[in-house]
């Protein structure tokens, strides 16, 4: 197995709050990654600077697939290989569902307008929603937000897919279409980084499972190690914590 | 002299109707290229104003606030009567475009900063995270966004515009105004200054109520 995104020794700090603090993680290809924690407790940072959404310190690297992110010409390659879906879905408001799938492969993939929206059709009905496609967003159930939103990353045929969240703003009776939709892509093989609050999907998806608290990853092992056999006391503090309600 | 033969002669107003028609023509063409050409000039300083090199920006402040702190009819006596001692001559035409389409341009400028700053950060995140580069991120999602949000300040903008061209008398230019004042002055008679009136009216009274449907339309679907 090769890593497909490999962090070392990333450090990033919000003036003079220590956000992330050297944190070390590989990430395999065709691994499915849960990351838990507390809010606040650095989950969103890490992923968002594998992108390169939030900048990281000197001598911290990311490497995404043999290629270190940094603010250069070979960011915008990175992020065509590393889909990203957001807690507040972030569709494009003024496009139709369709045409929010499709954008991307047209404008940076140079698809031809046909094959994009075939495959943005193809990608929608991956996620049940096909007969929503020349809607606006706005007319769509948050469920079906972010299932688009999910169809839109894919569409990029990305080697990567980072969850931030992504049922965080859904109304409790739509979190478990959502979650298919994720355990879908987890069984085909997909490359997924997932910071969740869903212990249950955590547990039955993931390969493996890293608890952060306070910017660092205090333990990462399989769901059982983490959720059956914790070492830690914080881990066993924080998963007791949210079982007990 | 009664009042209606005073203010609304019919004989006076046939009599300068073809002088005030050419000036109309020319009040128009000159608030239509100070229009667009503000627009244009506004949209790329804009831009320069929120994402180009730091000396660049600012570069783009100082014109935005200096062509919004100084009074039109003083640029306009300036671009015309001085600029010509540094060799730089410009018609009247040219000198009330040119002044017009300053301070239209640093408005406007600052309308647009505000329209792209109201599009949410997650607009920009989800467009870089598919791999957009800044200009297909512009083209495709930022502006047309930022458009729909800027269309009822600019329009109230347009209307300023076409409101100062009236200042262009200053400079000779044979503007509504200016050819309203000389019919007036011909015949003397105020008829063809309430006949001038009127039409600037019936040009900006639509544009007036334009801005307040398009104002409460944007209020009903940001509230909704």
């Amino acid at each position: 197995m090769t890593a497909v995104i490999s962090i070392n020794h990333l450090s990033k700090r919000f003036g003079t709050f220590l956000a992330l603090d050297e944190i070390d993680l590989n990430i395999e290809t065709g691994e499915v990654v849960c990351v838990i924690g507390p809010s606040g407790s650095g989950k969103s940072t890490l992923i968002r600077c594998i992108n390169l959404l939030e900048s990281f310190e000197h001598p911290s690297t990311v490497v995404v697939d043999g290629t270190p992110v940094k603010k250069d010409k070979n960011l915008t390659s990175i992020r065509e290989n590393v889909g990203m879906v957001f807690q507040s879905f972030n569709l494009f408001p003024h496009l139709t569902v369709c045409q929010n799938v499709s954008l991307a492969p047209m404008r940076v993939r140079k698809k031809t307008k046909d094959k994009a929206v075939e495959h943005a059709l193809a990608l929608l009905k991956q996620v049940g929603i096909e007969s929503q496609a020349d809607k606006y967003p706005d007319q769509l159930s948050g469920g079906q937000q972010q299932r688009v939103a999910i169809a839109r990353a894919l569409a990029m045929e990305p080697k990567v897919l980072l969850f931030d969240e992504p049922t965080s703003s859904l109304d409790p009776e739509m979190v478990g279409e959502v979650l298919d939709v994720m355990r879908q892509l987890a069984k085909s093989g997909v490359t997924m980084v997932v910071v969740t609050h869903e212990m249950g999907f955590a547990r039955e998806v993931a390969d493996r499972v890293a608890f952060m608290d306070n910017g660092k990853i205090i333990e990462i092992g399989t769901p059982s190690d983490i959720f059956d056999n914790a070492q830690e006391p914080r881990t066993r503090h924080f998963l007791s914590a949210i079982l007990a309600h | 002299m009664s009042l209606v033969e005073t203010f609304f002669n019919w004989e006076v107003f046939v009599s300068s109707f073809p002088l005030l028609l050419s000036g109309l023509r020319v009040t128009i063409s000159l608030g239509a290229v100070s229009i667009v050409a503000g627009l244009v000039l506004g949209l790329a300083i804009a831009l320069i104003r929120l994402y180009g090199v730091r000396p660049a920006q600012l570069v783009a402040r100082l014109f935005i606030d200096l062509f919004r702190s100084i009074p039109i009819l003083v640029l306009l006596i300036v671009v015309y009567y001085a600029l010509p001692f540094v060799g730089l001559s410009l018609s009247p035409f040219m000198s009330a475009a040119l002044s017009l389409t300053l301070v239209s341009a640093a408005y406007t400028a600052e309308i647009f900063r505000a329209g792209i700053e109201a599009v949410p950060r997650g607009q920009f995140e989800a467009s870089f995270a598919l791999g957009l580069n800044y200009r297909q991120m512009m083209r495709d999602v930022i502006l047309p966004q930022a458009i729909r949000i800027v269309i009822p300040p600019l329009t109230g903008n347009c209307i300023n515009v076409i409101k100062d061209t009236a200042l262009a008398s200053v400079v000779a230019m044979p503007d509504l105004i200016k050819q309203a004042t000389q019919a007036q002055a011909l015949e003397a008679n105020p008829t063809p200054l309430i006949a001038a009136a009127l039409m600037y009216i019936a040009i900006l009274l639509p544009l007036v109520y334009l801005v307040g449907r398009l104002e409460k339309k944007s209020r009903r679907e940001y509230t909704q």
